[in-house]
């Protein structure tokens, strides 16, 4: 089973050279500390920056300068800042190559829920529904099941959506999967996690084809 | 044109109860902190505020719902505020939850004089509702866009870096946010700067928001500037 930085790893591996990048709060903002070395990416916050460098040393934090989870952050050597018209401007334009972020709940069309839970919790979308209703490529970091043991990858939302058949590639602490127009499939098991863990955490549709390969995490 | 008036009392006097306001700002970072602050004094009530985020509870907006001024928020993320979700669920407070995008470029068409703006933000989901919606062909498929209101506030509250005594501003770094579109989309807008210079000493290749749309300028005094999540890594 992948723990939070596993599953932020497993995501990284996902990234290409020359990719524009958002990450989403949680696991998706881990997943900067393991792109590879060497790789040209530049991260997008929707807050009016590209070019989003690690957290500043202490001392040197910058009220003026933080991403859209509203931490302090730093820049990157060719960064640029912006309003948040145009912002969302490049990514209602599909200028972003990937969004990665997570999820309380998908379902095997490609539905995302993870803005609300009505009568309990009133945060707001923020900028996830703009992101996933323009997106070229989603990748959703989440849990499996709920803490009550519960799918989270249904076969229709529970929760009020964020966005409609927009999901491509989900990894989990269980799987990596990809949402193919006939449901999830398997495309890789967590360490030490049997496809037969991966059926009954899986409400949804699941598709298993041939032998299923253990994922590779350095 | 002269647009500089005294300080965030003289620029707000004119504020009246029940008025529908813009608020600049990311969570704390960019907000209008002098305005706000002579807002609460002044005691207005009944007000719409259209801003991404809420503040903090004793902080930002936070201020303003704190002494029930506030009648409705038309936000896109009010997760860091307590008395928010209070006021809400008690049923205080009315709230409109939109989406960031949607939220930004309602401003932007306000400041270019469009009407409406087609979003695929929403579609699909609760945001929809009540939306006339239209397909467009984008990248050779079909794709469903709602269609979203220009705001229409009576005043836009902005906060700057620098500004100069015609009303042009200069924004920093990611505190540059949703004021440049607000400043553009307020029927009057107001401009609080950290630093307010002659007409001529801002270079106009630099110049974010020109002073067409800013009718009232000051220079702030006593910026906070509050972080919300102070991260930091190890030398």
């Amino acid at each position: 089973m992948l723990d939070k930085i596993g599953i932020a790893k497993r995501i990284a591996k996902e990234i290409k050279d020359g990719y524009y990048v958002n990450l989403g709060i949680g696991i998706p903002t881990l997943v900067a500390n393991y792109i590879p070395q060497g790789m040209n990416v530049v991260l997008q916050s929707e807050n009016g920056l590209l070019g989003m460098g690690p957290f500043p040393f202490e001392g040197e934090e910058d009220p003026d300068l933080i991403n859209a989870g509203k931490q302090t952050i730093t820049t990157v050597p060719g960064s640029s800042f912006f309003d948040s018209a145009m912002s969302f401007g490049m990514i209602r334009a599909r200028k972003v190559d990937l969004t990665i972020l997570g999820a309380m709940e998908v379902a095997d069309n490609g539905d995302i829920a993870n803005w609300k839970i009505p009568g309990k919790m009133v945060k707001g979308m923020g900028g996830a529904m703009d992101l996933v209703a323009s997106a070229k490529n989603i990748i959703v970091a989440m849990q499996h099941v709920n803490k009550a043991n519960e799918s989270k990858l249904l076969t229709k939302c529970t929760l009020p959506l964020t966005g409609v058949k927009c999901v491509k590639k989900i990894v989990t602490e269980l799987a990596v999967l990809d949402v193919t127009a006939q449901g999830f499939k398997l495309l890789e098991r967590a360490p030490g996690i049997s496809v037969e863990q991966i059926k009954n955490a899986t409400e949804g549709k699941l598709i298993i084809e041939g032998e299923i390969p253990e994922m590779i995490i350095d | 044109m002269n647009k500089t008036v005294k300080n965030a009392e003289e620029a707000i006097k004119d504020i009246k109860d029940n008025s529908t306001l813009m608020l600049g700002g990311f969570g704390l970072c960019g907000i209008p902190e002098n305005s706000i602050a002579a807002l609460v004094k002044k005691g207005v009530k009944g007000l719409t505020c259209i801003s991404n985020n809420a503040g903090v509870d004793d902080f930002g907006i936070g201020l303003l719902l704190k002494t029930h001024q506030v009648k409705k928020m038309i936000s896109s993320y009010v997760g860091e505020n307590a008395e928010f979700e209070r006021q809400l669920l008690s049923g205080e407070l009315e709230v409109e939850l939109i989406p960031q995008g949607t939220l930004a470029t309602r401003c932007l068409a306000a400041g270019y004089g469009m009407p409406a703006i087609f979003t695929p933000a929403g579609v699909g989901t609760e945001v929809a509702i009540g939306k006339e919606t239209r397909t467009f062909i984008v990248d050779g498929a079909e794709k469903e866009f709602l269609m979203e209101m220009a705001f229409d506030a009576d005043f836009a509250i902005v906060k700057a870096w620098k500004g100069d005594t015609q009303g042009n501003l200069v924004f920093r770094e990611t505190a540059r946010n949703f004021n440049p579109m607000m400043a553009m989309a307020g029927k009057i807008t107001i401009a609080e700067v950290e630093e307010l210079v002659p007409a001529g000493e801002l270079n106009p290749d630099h110049i974010h928001t020109p002073g067409i749309y800013v009718h009232r300028i000051f220079q702030g005094v006593n910026y906070e500037k509050r972080i919300e999540q102070r991260t930091v890594r190890v030398r």
